[in-house]
């Protein structure tokens, strides 16, 4: 499980993040939802340790205040936006960078290491993508090869930010429906920032809901999901109905 | 052995037999297998263990270094651009060298031994001004880089300048030194020059995963289990002692640094596990011709090695730079 406490990030005398809390269980998907500046990437990252914050990340007792970079990379992997890859690497050499923590200095790859590779990639159903290069890939295609990447580190924790951003409506829905599975069958702990509201509702366990660096409603999705809450974080009257097939809450700009 | 490996190290035999025959005298290959066995012509003998082979062997260390730390910095700043030159590391590593020269020339092997190492910490330190110069928050922005590097170099040029003006003993020698002339040769200078190219050498050999996880960006690297601080303090100054080492005994020299590592990701890809060795090799390899080029086309008078580079260099790496703004190769 991932246990985020009072964790307040600022750049200079700017705060961006006021006394986050929330905790993901394991076999829980928790999306975090908001407008843009919100802070939902800010809190991702974080979380992950790349920017400096204060409060405490935790898994189980252990904070990760006091880990390296390595021993940290054990416990969470972190899936970012596709727009940020080196071109050049194939898809191989890409997803068997996630083995990075399990390694020493020089990246010297096992065996092992090349079957755990193997298999993440034909869990994302990827594995004919292996030779090809990063550069040549679809935004949905770079997604799963950074999915794999992430399964690959062999973490209970797993941070995505905004993973359906960029993708056409068929990837973002088969990108979730991959992800939740993973939740389900690997008893992953899933932190994810979404910007589509209803791919929240529809995927999500429970739902965060930031606004200028704080959480303002944290539940189920259809207790954050309700035309007050979302009508004033995003300024914008909505109507909220049932979804008619799901049953779950679908928010509608009015 | 891979195929890859095997190509470079064959085309680094080849040029380096090419070096030891070609010159004002030319010494074919059959009679260089008798020099090494110990029965050959006396004159040719000579001019091969005391001339041609220690200038040869420093050519080709030279080259390596350069080809080496020219992908190291390439993979630092995860710019195609990015090369000793550029970032202005090799001036300042010319204006340590240059002020090491000014205060005790170096006849002796100790003397030799001083100049890489001041080189070296002239280097250090353009690195880490310019770092700074360029910084944004936790960021180098590429442009910023360029110009803190362009601007740095034109600094310690002119500071090199100024001291090679003023005293006039050692003019000639650094002139020809800076343009690129391979001024120091013998034995001594391939020898004091070995220990720091050994440990930069070694230390760019084992950095390749480390370039690879960088290529990712900070934020991945980090996140994948890098000590992405730690990492690229250890490449930096891997990449700038070799730099320096090259500097301080082979001038400043262009373009190997940056079309070497070119021509090896096009050909063997982006993996830098493998890119750093073949440039390495190649980096040898391209010094090598160019030397060999050097010595003959005005013979018997002798180009700076550094004009050839940059007559050959410079037009192809512009062909390059078309070739991979349509295609990325980066």
């Amino acid at each position: 499980m991932l246990r985020i406490e009072n964790l307040s990030v600022s750049y200079g005398s700017r705060e961006i993040l006021h006394e986050i809390s929330l905790s993901v269980q394991s076999g829980e998907m928790l999306a975090l939802i908001g407008p843009n500046g919100a802070g939902k990437s800010t809190l991702i990252r974080a979380a992950s340790g790349v920017i400096p914050f204060s409060g405490q990340v935790r898994t189980n007792g252990d904070t990760f205040h006091a880990l390296t970079p390595m021993q940290r990379a054990k416990y969470i992997a972190v899936v970012p936006q596709a727009i940020l890859l080196p071109p050049a690497f194939t898809v191989w050499e890409t997803v068997l960078m996630g083995r990075t923590p399990h390694l020493g200095f020089l990246g010297q790859t096992s065996r092992a290491d090349e079957e755990l590779a193997r298999r993440a990639l034909e869990r994302v159903h990827a594995d004919s993508l292996a030779e090809r290069r990063v550069g040549e890939l679809s935004g949905g295609e770079s997604q799963r090869v950074l999915l794999a990447r992430a399964l690959c580190q062999s973490t209970p924790i797993l941070l995505l930010d905004e993973p359906t951003a960029h993708l056409d409506l068929q990837y973002q829905v088969s990108l979730l429906e991959l992800v939740r599975k993973l939740v389900r069958e690997d008893n992953l702990a899933v932190l994810v920032a979404l910007h589509d509201l209803n791919l929240a509702a529809r995927y999500a366990d429970r739902v965060a809901l930031m606004v200028a660096g704080r959480i303002t409603a944290l539940g189920a999705p259809r207790d954050v999901l309700t035309p007050e809450l979302i009508s004033h974080a995003y300024c914008l009257p909505v109507d909220v109905v049932e979804h008619p097939l799901s049953g779950g809450p679908l928010v509608l700009a009015k | 052995m891979s195929r890859p490996l095997l190509l470079s190290l064959s085309v680094l035999a080849t040029t380096l037999i090419l070096s030891l025959a070609i010159g004002s005298v030319f010494i074919p290959p059959a009679e260089l297998w008798n020099i090494v066995r110990g029965v050959g012509e006396s004159t040719f003998t000579f001019i091969v263990w005391q001339i041609r082979l220690p200038r040869t062997i420093l050519i080709a260390l030279a080259g390596a270094a350069l080809g080496g730390s020219g992908a190291a910095y390439q993979g630092i700043f995860r710019n195609p651009l990015a090369d000793p030159f550029l970032i202005g590391v090799a001036s300042g590593a010319g204006l340590g060298a240059v002020i090491a020269m000014s205060i005790q020339w170096p006849y002796s092997f100790w003397g030799l031994m001083a100049i890489p190492l001041a080189s070296f910490l002239a280097a250090l330190l353009t690195v880490a001004i310019v770092y700074n110069l360029a910084r944004v928050g936790r960021t180098v922005p590429t442009t910023n880089l360029i110009l803190a590097g362009v601007a740095f170099s034109s600094f310690a040029t002119s500071l090199t300048s100024f001291l090679m003006i003023r005293s006039t003993s050692e003019v000639r020698r650094a002139l020809g030194w800076l343009l690129g002339g391979i001024s120091l040769t013998g034995w001594d200078s391939v020898l004091s020059l070995l220990p720091y190219l050994a440990f930069g050498l070694g230390g760019l050999l084992l950095s390749g995963h480390a370039l690879n996880l960088l290529q990712f960006g900070d934020d991945q690297a980090q996140q994948l289990g890098l000590n992405v601080t730690r990492a690229r303090a250890f490449v930096l100054a891997a990449a700038s002692l070799t730099t320096a080492a090259a500097v301080a005994f082979a001038g400043i020299i262009g373009f190997i640094g940056l079309v070497v590592p070119h021509i090896v990701r096009m050909w063997f890809g982006a993996d830098y596990r493998r890119v750093i060795p073949l440039s390495i090799l190649g980096g040898a390899s391209a010094l090598l011709v160019s030397d060999v080029i050097a010595r003959v086309v005005l013979a018997p008078q002798e180009l700076p090695v550094g004009i050839v580079t940059a007559m050959v260099g410079a037009p192809f790496f512009l062909w390059v730079l078309r070739r991979a703004k349509n295609q990325g190769y980066w």
